[in-house]
């Protein structure tokens, strides 16, 4: 009994993380067909901003929950306006200019930082399921995911601001003609998932060691997860994120964690060859 | 365009030039900076393969650095084992262009393209990298080479001449070897373009529907051409296991697999020459970049990479070319007015 549970607080908490991990991408490939591939670097600098902000005396939550999204947010807003912003449509060279981003981050992170590992640690202790201790951070993760995802699921269907968006992805053009702003929709939509990766990152800083190069580990599981899961934001995010958490840890316990990965790579390689429209490009149509 | 040379005359150059580096370069400069400019030209060849496979087959491959890897392991595992390398030069072409057969024929016979081909490449070059980064431990060798995990493969034989096994290629040889390769890499790859082949690979990159409705099997082309670039790339990993006499996991990394793409974008898609020029000159602006270690290497080419997708998306040798043209005509023009 104590070993299901322990395994499936693992697995559930494994989930968790790549919904973080993911959900900002999401976001912008779904909603603006934009693959960022600075958003790695998001992540690493949200984990940045929280272990500075822990640092130099703030709380723990009001770091990781508030100052490192906002922080990355307005990145990101900065970023939508000098780059992202005169490249629409144009989605390889999109990637390109995003990956120079992301070299550009880890190269300005190192200079302030040093290329040394930095961290910090958790307030929340072990807790003892039956006989034996888990880490009580997990429940922590577990919980910032479904919250994190009630919100963003609340802010598409019932704000008026998800309706715009939602509007804007299916036709810019007709968005437009109404008189929605489009480019100001896309800006907002950007700055949002960098928020989202900045809380992934503070997130994310108390359990991984945080190094400026961090990013590229980040960036490919996303990746995966946004295109495994396909054009339904939402839901794509969550059922990519479900197959290949679990492969992920029932594989790193029957394995090793490296050889876990790599069966969650595997995965996704199969999946975009078997499916290329994603998940939600063959399920659950229509959703978000 | 008259700017462009023919074939033959870009033959007649790149012969001229190879010559030249092999004779005067050992002589102005001391075997360190021969070594120095070595990993340039091998560098060279590895941003040729994917000008070939991304700006003329259209194929954007963000886990190129997979057939530089293989070509590298691949030499360095056949020459310890054979005690023999021209046989391991030829397994370290074999490896990786078979590697790019499977590899191919599992994302273009099932329609991959695009961002899914950016995410597949990508994904698959992490899993080398994380493999081979987790091979130490001594039950990780392959026949008598032991993986090494993290910290790679050491002592890897150099080359050496096609029957004579005593005869090791010192730095200057496997210098003049690395020229020639390139020469040859180049001029090869013009006349494959040029060829019927090579037009229907350009036409399957400027319209894949077109070109099926003409009854070419587009798949089919596109897994050749994946090929082709796989086995040059194999070439470099194999140069640069010589070079260094040692190959880690380091050469499957995803910097790896960016810089090539840097070397071309800032070069300029669809062009030879354009990469050649951009692996060049980002290579030396990085060498002196860590040489002053006043600004992070990084932060100049990640910058440089998105300038130039943003400014200059066309690259640098097409947008000189461009001007050149635009300079020469205007002068005829002021020439007519004059008579």
């Amino acid at each position: 009994m104590t070993f299901v549970l322990t395994a499936g607080l693992e697995v559930l908490a494994g989930i968790s993380s790549l919904v973080l991990i993911a959900l900002g991408l999401a976001i912008v490939f779904g909603m603006m067909r934009v693959i960022n591939l600075a958003h790695g670097e998001f992540l690493m600098l949200g984990a940045y901003t929280a272990i500075t902000a822990v640092n130099s005396g703030v709380n723990f939550y009001i770091a990781i929950l508030f100052i490192a999204p906002l922080t990355v947010g307005l990145i990101g807003l900065i970023v939508e306006r000098l780059v992202i912003r005169h490249l629409y449509g144009r989605i390889v060279d999109t990637m390109l200019a995003t990956w120079g981003l992301s070299l550009l981050f880890v190269g300005l992170t190192t200079t302030v930082f040093g290329n040394t590992t930095t961290g910090i640690s958790s307030p929340i202790g072990a807790v003892t399921i039956g006989n034996a201790n888990v880490s009580g951070y997990k429940f922590f993760i577990i919980g910032v995911a479904v919250v994190t995802i009630v919100l963003v699921i609340l802010l598409l269907r019932k704000t008026e601001f998800g309706l715009i968006a939602r509007a804007t992805m299916q036709n810019p053009t007709m968005a437009a003609a109404v008189g929605v702003d489009p480019k100001r929709t896309y800006a907002v939509t950007f700055a949002l998932g960098a928020a989202l990766a900045g809380l992934a990152g503070g997130v994310m800083a108390p359990i991984t060691g945080i190094v400026p190069g961090i990013g590229t580990t980040f960036v490919a599981k996303a990746f995966i997860t946004v295109i495994g899961g396909g054009a339904s934001v939402m839901v794509g995010t969550l059922t990519a994120s479900t197959i290949f958490g679990t492969v992920n840890q029932v594989a790193s316990f029957l394995t090793t964690p490296v050889l876990g990965e790599v069966a969650m790579l595997l995965t996704a390689v199969l999946l975009v060859r078997l499916m290329p429209q994603g998940i939600t490009g063959r399920f659950f149509r229509g959703s978000i | 365009m008259t700017l462009e040379l023919n074939n033959w005359a870009a033959a007649l150059v790149a012969g001229a030039g190879a010559l030249l580096a092999i004779f005067l370069i050992p002589a102005i400069f001391n075997e360190y900076e021969v070594l120095q400019m070595m990993i340039y030209v091998i560098l060279a060849i590895l941003a040729l393969s994917l000008a070939f496979i991304w700006g003329i087959g259209g194929i954007l491959s963000f886990g190129h650095a997979v057939f530089f890897g293989l070509g590298a392991y691949s030499y360095a595992i056949a020459a310890i084992n054979f005690g023999e390398t021209t046989s391991a030069f030829l397994v370290a072409i074999i490896v990786p262009s078979l590697f790019a057969a499977v590899l191919g024929y599992f994302m273009f016979y099932g329609r991959i393209s695009d961002v899914y081909l950016g995410a597949i490449t990508l994904t698959v070059s992490l899993v080398f990298f994380k493999v081979a980064n987790s091979t130490s431990g001594p039950s990780y060798r392959i026949g008598k080479a032991p993986l090494g995990g993290f910290n790679g493969i050491p002592s890897v034989p150099r080359l050496t001449v096609p029957g004579f096994p005593e005869w090791e290629l010192g730095t200057i040889e496997l210098f003049s070897l690395s020229v020639v390769l390139l020469a040859l890499t180049y001029v090869g790859l013009r006349f494959l373009i040029s060829s019927d082949f090579g037009r229907i690979v350009l036409s399957v990159k400027e319209n894949e529907r077109r070109s099926e409705l003409l009854g070419y099997d587009v798949r089919r082309y596109k897994l050749l051409t994946f090929i082709i670039g796989a086995a040059i790339a194999g070439i470099a990993g194999c140069l640069y296991a010589n070079w260094g006499n040692y190959t880690d996991p380091s050469v499957f990394a995803l910097s790896q697999s960016v810089q090539v793409i840097i070397w071309v974008v800032v070069g300029g898609v669809g062009t030879l020459i354009g990469p050649i020029v951009g692996c060049f000159l980002l290579q030396w602006l990085t060498t002196w970049l860590t040489t002053i270690d006043t600004i992070n290497k990084d932060v100049i080419l990640g910058g440089i990479l998105t300038i130039v997708v943003l400014l200059l998306p066309q690259g640098l040798v097409p947008t000189i070319r461009n001007l050149a043209w635009t300079v020469a005509a205007r002068a005829t023009r002021h020439e007519e007015k004059a008579v």
